[in-house]
């Protein structure tokens, strides 16, 4: 185990910070997250995922955004365990009938001030599911929803794109 | 000898490819459940399709497998799990989707409906249904005991069920899980659909086996069309299928350690897995690969320096995987909470059928992919990893030996892929015919049924992921552990909730 930790200190950080010419956009999404989540939760954003019906594609990609290479809480964003301590619900699927009330009661657990985002093609309206006995067909058909993030699966840069557009846009809700 | 030498039946069918399906009696039906009572065979799946069930076995040696079907009479057949308790779910979900009920099933309660649809039994009669029923759990007695209700929201970034413990002090004396919340109705979606659209849902049933779900879907139509793909998609199916395999063993790994707080392999982990899905963008353009394997082949050719890119990927994890696998086998505190840890038995692993690691770590030495075995495994060397002290540990050594195993296959794979065509034509039969594929995925075999009609639309498709006999086991391997040691045993584990609720 030493040798291990010893080479992650002579080892340079995995996390991408330099711009390389086909991911130059996670470095200059980083910079951007950070400046927008200081500014307005002064470095500290709690997400609560909630599955509303994945089929765990998406949280799958959630996940990753916690690895070495994304690094999500360097920029004070960061997963908890409880409603009560969020300020974002992240919900995929397309919110199943038998986890309507699970969600709504998710929410309702949530303090204000909050934000929904609705992660992935089936959170955006149903996508493949819609016209099931067993789908409401949309996380915006159940609790209102702030932002929706496009993919099947989004992968972590969507995701981070997305989280940066929340904040930039209750940004411009302050400022106005 | 074949399956269905011992069960008395009238015909077969006689679109019904790779392996027979059989119209049985009540006498034939009855046999079938003499012999799964006797080990003779296993279970691999019991599925509705009104006004029959279908019931697919597996014969003892892995060799040969066999679908039944029996018409109901007054909505009702004879019960499997009154004698072989791994059907119990399965009869449940039947009568639930299809209003056929089990004579004389030990278990009468609802399973997949949990009393949300607005509708009873949506594939078969269906009625509306206006308010939920109330469940309830099986009684536990006893001085001292109290309850733990959790779910259907976890803690975690995880799919959403309900378990209900109930311990004593802090060891656990039952688990009853209560699953179904991520139902999204698929097999009805299924019915009617294009064989696109079809593909895509079976895709999706559960996203960490996307590639293994593509793989057992395009293998079922493939048998029902008789429709052989190229050569050099059926290796390239493989590829993905193995670098499906090492994404979520790494993951799992890290994820079951991390459960004994020992965060340091869960981070080196991710690393790994972070690297696999790259590989597979790299290659196929998708981290999960979705949608790349479709029926006649594959959508998509391998990237002109993908082979390159999967190599450069394999030698970093040549690299930095031994000295993980030392750092796991070296750190006693770790193994402290691994060894000896949610055991399962190995005749319970045996008469559930349970695939994948569970099944592997209790000494069931099956793999699909060796037995009965599909294209192009037959061609490659590989070893299947079994081990029969059935814990925790048992279940990470499995995924290591597999890690292995995947990255010796992949060398195979790229060294001798064909070259040439990637899909073939898949045209409709112009009659009804139907198809099975049986496909290991990461965490055991996936079933897929189905029978097209002669537009090649889907009339009825049924999906069995491997979750369905490993998910009772859980409850047996907690028994007696302390309840601290349920998310260790859960994630060793790593049933999926959707591709169970479908």
């Amino acid at each position: 185990m030493r040798k291990t930790l010893f080479e992650s200190f002579i080892h340079g950080p995995l996390t991408e910070k330099a711009p390389e010419p086909d991911e130059a956009g996670l470095a200059e999404l980083a910079k951007a997250v950070n400046r927008a989540a200081r500014a307005r939760l002064g470095r500290s954003l709690s997400i609560r995922h909630v599955d509303a019906g994945s089929c765990n594609g998406c949280e799958l990609e959630i996940h990753a955004l916690s690895n070495a290479f994304y690094d999500l809480e360097r920029f004070g964003l960061h997963f908890v365990a409880s409603p009560r301590h969020a300020d974002v619900l992240t919900v995929t699927g397309p919110v199943t009938k038998s986890m309507r009330e699970a969600l709504l009661r998710t929410y309702n657990a949530t303090p204000d001030p909050k934000w929904v985002i609705a992660v992935g093609a089936c959170a955006a309206d149903g996508g493949l599911f819609v016209g099931s006995y067993a789908v409401e067909g949309g996380v915006k058909d159940v609790v209102p929803v702030d932002l929706t993030i496009a993919g099947c699966p989004p992968n972590p840069l969507q995701l981070l794109k997305g989280l940066l557009s929340l904040l930039e846009s209750q940004d411009a809700n302050v400022a106005s | 000898m074949a399956l269905l030498d011992n069960i008395t039946h009238r015909e077969k069918a006689k679109q019904h490819r790779p392996w027979s399906r059989a119209v049985v009696t009540e006498a034939g039906w009855r046999q079938a459940i003499d012999q799964l009572a006797a080990g003779r065979c296993t279970l691999l799946g019991l599925w509705g399709d009104a006004p029959a069930v279908h019931m697919a076995l597996l014969a003892d040696d892995f060799s040969d497998i066999a679908v039944i079907s029996y018409t109901c009479k007054d909505g009702t057949y004879p019960s499997v799990a009154a004698r072989h308790p791994p059907a119990g779910r399965l009869e449940r979900a039947v009568r639930d989707l299809y209003g056929l009920n089990a004579t004389d099933a030990p278990d009468m309660r609802t399973w997949l409906d949990l009393g949300f649809w607005k509708v009873r039994h949506p594939l078969g009669k269906a009625t509306p249904a206006h308010k939920p029923q109330a469940y309830q759990f099986l009684p536990v007695e006893g001085e001292g005991l109290h309850q733990i209700p959790v779910g259907p929201v976890h803690a975690g970034i995880i799919e959403p069920g309900h378990f209900r413990f109930t311990a004593n002090g802090e060891h656990v004396v039952r688990l009853e899980q209560r699953l179904g919340y991520v139902h999204k109705g698929i097999e009805s979606l299924m019915q009617g659909a294009t064989l696109e659209q079809a593909g895509k849902l079976a895709s999706r049933t559960s996203g960490d086996s996307t590639v293994a779900y593509a793989f057992a879907f395009a293998h079922a139509v493939e048998a029902a069309l008789q429709v052989t793909a190229p050569p050099r998609a059926i290796y390239l199916r493989a590829l993905m299928a193995e670098l499906e395999r090492l994404a979520n063993h790494f993951g799992d790994i890290g994820a079951i350690c991390n459960d004994a707080s020992f965060a340091l392999m869960h981070a080196q982990t991710g690393i790994l897995r972070e690297r696999t899905l790259r590989a597979a963008e790299a290659c196929f353009g998708h981290r999960l690969m979705m949608d790349v394997i479709v029926p006649g082949g594959v959508s998509c050719d391998i990237a002109a320096d993908g082979a390159a890119q999967v190599q450069e990927f394999l030698a970093e994890i040549r690299r930095a995987f031994p000295r993980l696998v030392e750092l796991y086998d070296n750190t006693a505190s770790l193994q402290d909470r691994t060894v000896t840890t949610g055991f399962v038995k190995p005749e319970f692993a045996r008469q559930f059928a349970a695939g994948g690691y569970v099944g592997r770590a209790s000494g069931r030495a099956f793999d699909a992919r060796r037995t009965p075995g599909y294209a192009p495994y037959g061609d490659l060397k590989f070893e299947v990893p079994v081990l029969d002290a059935g814990d925790v540990n048992a279940r990470i050594w499995i995924r290591i030996r597999e890690v292995e195993q995947s990255m010796a296959l992949i060398d195979q794979i790229l060294g001798d892929l064909p070259a040439g065509k990637i899909q073939a034509a898949v045209e409709p039969k112009g009659k009804i015919c139907e198809g099975l594929g049986l496909v290991e995925a990461f965490r055991g075999d996936v079933l897929v049924w189905l029978r097209l009609d002669g537009e090649a639309r889907v009339e009825r498709c049924h999906l069995r992921d491997a979750s369905w006999f490993q998910w009772p086991l859980l409850e047996t391997a907690v028994e007696g552990n302390i309840v601290a040691d349920f998310p260790l045993c859960n994630k060793s584990f790593n049933c999926s909730y959707s591709g169970h609720d479908l």
